[in-house]
């Protein structure tokens, strides 16, 4: 198996492209066997690649060919595979195969079946080449290809002019990341002479010392593409709005793998970053600042999917923050866990709208815990997972990164607090979710419960969720390993005990309503507060304002060509005078012989008039 | 010299009355005839000028210029009938203004 990894990501590749030109004579069951079995092949070829790397611990590096040779610059289609790249591998094709799964019930009716497993096996190839690169170069490959899938999946049901818009929109923004990065690359090709990540990071040790200014540069733009992919501030407006997509599509690309591709990359190039000790703290800070945004945002919305999203967010943050306080594996151990829980929770999601026909609006729904059984359960344990309840799989990996922050000298204890704050917000707004939709009265009728394919998919997402804390990632080779050092013991209790405390809290408004907050929310002050927090922080409202709107202007304003105006001017002026001077070619003689004894005159009068001496 | 002692000015001035008049009846009139005639006038006016100025100066050169120009108007006349006769040939009339087929 160790000398043909590259078969993995090639079979979806191959089953897409099967699909992109076949899909419309197959059969519907043909199509969902050929997805759903694509991927399942590779994340079986996955396992057994896990099982002996987890024997002979060898690190694999394959070159297939050179892509291209110009002047010493010649990064091959190669791939490199250690215990990061198998965490990753596992959770791409693992959660992908479960997802895929999912799809072939959840889109079963719908027109674009084959269009819809062809972009999806397409995306798990493109993210697979992103994760088992050797060179910088391939990733950016895998790292543009998920990003195109992602376009072509948020605007599946293109049909609808504004799932066209958030299409673009995610494009886009993440397209100002994705610049910065490429800048990035060219910065450390220029400087080190090669893009291979191991080749790059030893020569990089060897060139810089610690502090100097161009691997914090370097960083620094990689950390815009990392922004620009994992939605974290200040370009996470598109996320939100990707949520138009397919519910399988957010969970597998918006929740699981793609958005994480930001905290693989830092992780990957971590040996970079250790250079420049400013990047990393900038991390941290943009992990925390968004992680805190996106709770406050995910409280007040109404949108299950959206409250999901910013919960995405904020959860991204909270590894931003490890690799920022130098917690790398416990951001990528988080990394795994969120991919279960978070799946879990959106195909818990799509399984409420599949049978709710497409409602979003979480007041709307209620008292679904009897009706769907399985779903509830799946919400339950993916929402203690989010929220970090103790035994889940969120709690080790979240609190692995909590202790590890507060060991940060300086900003530690500040991380730390504002991570717990979030973690309180996390678990109310989970919870409250849970409360709202499977709780209380009911006001929508479901008109059928799960099938098979989605309830295995949220049965085996419940088990990992539940026991993926327990699972030893191996990346100790791949890090440099921390000290090992704990804090004191109630630091470790207090971090225990603030999801309990946002899950009473929780409980307390939402569910048996002893706290009410009616009274608050309808205060001026609540009320405004959380009007700005459903709009997310205005920042869509701001991007709007200071971005979008003066580039339709300038678009508008171009429309009409104003430069060719200058040119139109020379020419309208050129018809004029040819418009007067053709006038006079009338063909009259006599007016010939008028004009030019006039002109005649004319001369003959200032000639006569000059002053003296002029004319020698 | 003997005989009448006209001054150059008088005949200039009268030179350039016939001059004149002729471009006038060139400016105004629209039949070829006439405008032919005037052209007649005003070479005569310029031939008239050379003479007296010959004359003044006592030169036979002036006398010279007046026989070429009188060459040049007797062939010119000539060709100027030909075009008459096409022009009348072919407009049936012999106005000028008519004949402006040419027009850019």
């Amino acid at each position: 198996m160790s000398e043909t990894i590259w078969v993995i990501p090639l079979i979806p590749l191959l089953s897409s492209v099967m699909l992109m030109l076949f899909g419309s004579r197959l059969k519907i069951t043909h199509i969902g066997f050929l997805g759903v079995a694509s991927v399942g092949i590779s994340a079986l070829l996955t396992l057994v690649l896990a099982v002996e790397f987890m024997q002979n611990q060898q690190i694999i590096q394959e070159s297939l060919w050179t892509w291209m040779e110009v002047a010493g610059f010649a990064p091959g289609i190669s791939f490199y595979f250690d215990g990061l790249t198998l965490v990753m591998m596992s959770v791409i094709t693992g959660v992908g195969f479960l997802i895929h799964l999912f799809s072939t019930e959840f889109m079963e009716k719908d027109p674009s079946y084959a269009r819809y497993f062809a972009y999806l096996n397409m995306f798990v190839a493109a993210m697979l080449v992103l994760v088992m690169a050797d060179n910088l170069l391939l990733l950016y490959l895998g790292w543009e290809g998920v990003g195109v899938c992602s376009y072509l999946l948020v605007g599946f049901w293109y049909q609808h002019n504004a799932n066209g818009q958030a299409a673009r929109k995610a494009f886009i923004v993440t397209r100002i990341g994705d610049t910065a990065m490429a800048l990035g690359l060219l910065l450390l090709f220029t400087e080190l002479g090669t893009l291979d990540i191991q080749a790059m990071v030893g020569a990089a040790n060897q060139t810089w010392q610690i502090g100097d200014s161009i691997p914090l540069i370097a960083c620094l733009l990689i950390i815009c593409g990392a922004v620009g992919k994992s939605a974290q501030l200040p370009l996470h407006t598109w996320l939100p709005d990707a949520m138009a997509g397919p519910t399988p599509v957010s969970a597998l690309i918006h929740a699981a793998t793609m958005v994480t591709a930001g905290v693989y990359l830092i992780a990957r190039t971590h040996g970079l970053f250790l250079l420049a000790p400013t990047a990393m703290t900038v991390v941290a800070v943009i992990g925390i600042a968004t992680s805190l945004m996106a709770a406050f945002t995910a409280l007040m919305q109404t949108d299950i999917k959206r409250i999901l999203a910013y919960s995405t967010i904020s959860q991204i943050g909270y590894m931003f923050l490890a690799l920022g306080v130098g917690a790398w594996s416990a951001g990528i151990f988080h990394l795994m866990t969120h991919a279960f829980f978070k799946a879990l929770l959106f195909l818990g999601s799509g399984a409420i709208i599949h049978c709710l026909h497409h409602e979003h609006n979480i007041f709307k729904m209620g008292g679904l815990r009897t009706r769907m059984p399985v779903t509830f359960w799946s919400f339950m344990i993916g929402s203690a997972a989010l929220a970090a309840l103790p035994m889940t799989s969120g709690f080790f990996s979240k609190d692995q990164i909590l202790l590890q922050a507060y060991q940060l000298p300086d900003l530690g204890p500040g991380l730390w607090m504002a991570g717990l704050l979030g973690a309180l917000l996390t678990a109310i707004y989970s919870f409250r979710l849970v409360f709202v939709v499977f709780f209380g009265e009911a006001n929508t009728e479901p008109d059928k419960d799960t099938g098979w394919r989605m309830a295995v998919p949220l049965s085996v997402l419940c088990f990992l969720a539940m026991i993926g804390g327990y699972f030893m990632i191996p990346v100790a080779e791949v890090f440099p390993a921390s000290d090992g050092s704990h804090p004191a013991h109630w630091v470790e209790y207090v971090s225990i005990s603030v999801p309990l405390v946002g899950l009473l809290v929780a409980y307390l408004v939402f569910f048996n309503r002893r706290l009410n907050i009616d009274g608050l929310a309808n205060s001026t002050v609540g009320k405004s507060l959380g009007n700005f927090w459903l709009s997310g922080w205005g920042i869509d409202w701001l991007y709007d304002h200071l971005f979008v709107r003066p580039y339709y202007g300038l678009a508008n304003l171009l429309k009409s060509e104003p430069v060719d105006g200058i040119y139109g001017l020379i020419v309208a002026l050129n018809q004029t005078f040819n418009h007067w001077l053709s006038a006079a070619q009338s063909g009259r003689m006599r007016w010939y012989l008028a004009s030019m004894v006039a002109g005649l005159i004319i001369l003959i009068t200032l000639a006569a008039n000059l002053p003296t001496g002029v004319l020698q | 010299m003997d005989g009448l002692n006209i001054p150059l000015n008088h005949i200039l001035l009268v030179s350039s009355l016939l001059f004149a008049i002729g471009m006038l009846g060139l400016m105004i009139r629209r039949n070829i005839i006439f405008i032919l005639m005037s052209l007649e006038v005003m070479l005569n006016a310029a031939a008239l000028a050379f003479v007296a100025a010959g004359a003044h100066w006592e030169q036979p050169d002036g006398q010279v210029v007046f026989m070429l120009i009188l060459t040049v108007a007797a062939a010119e006349v000539a060709v100027g009938l030909g075009l008459v006769l096409q022009v009348q040939k072919r407009f049936k009339t012999l106005d000028m203004d008519h004949a402006n087929r040419m027009q850019g």
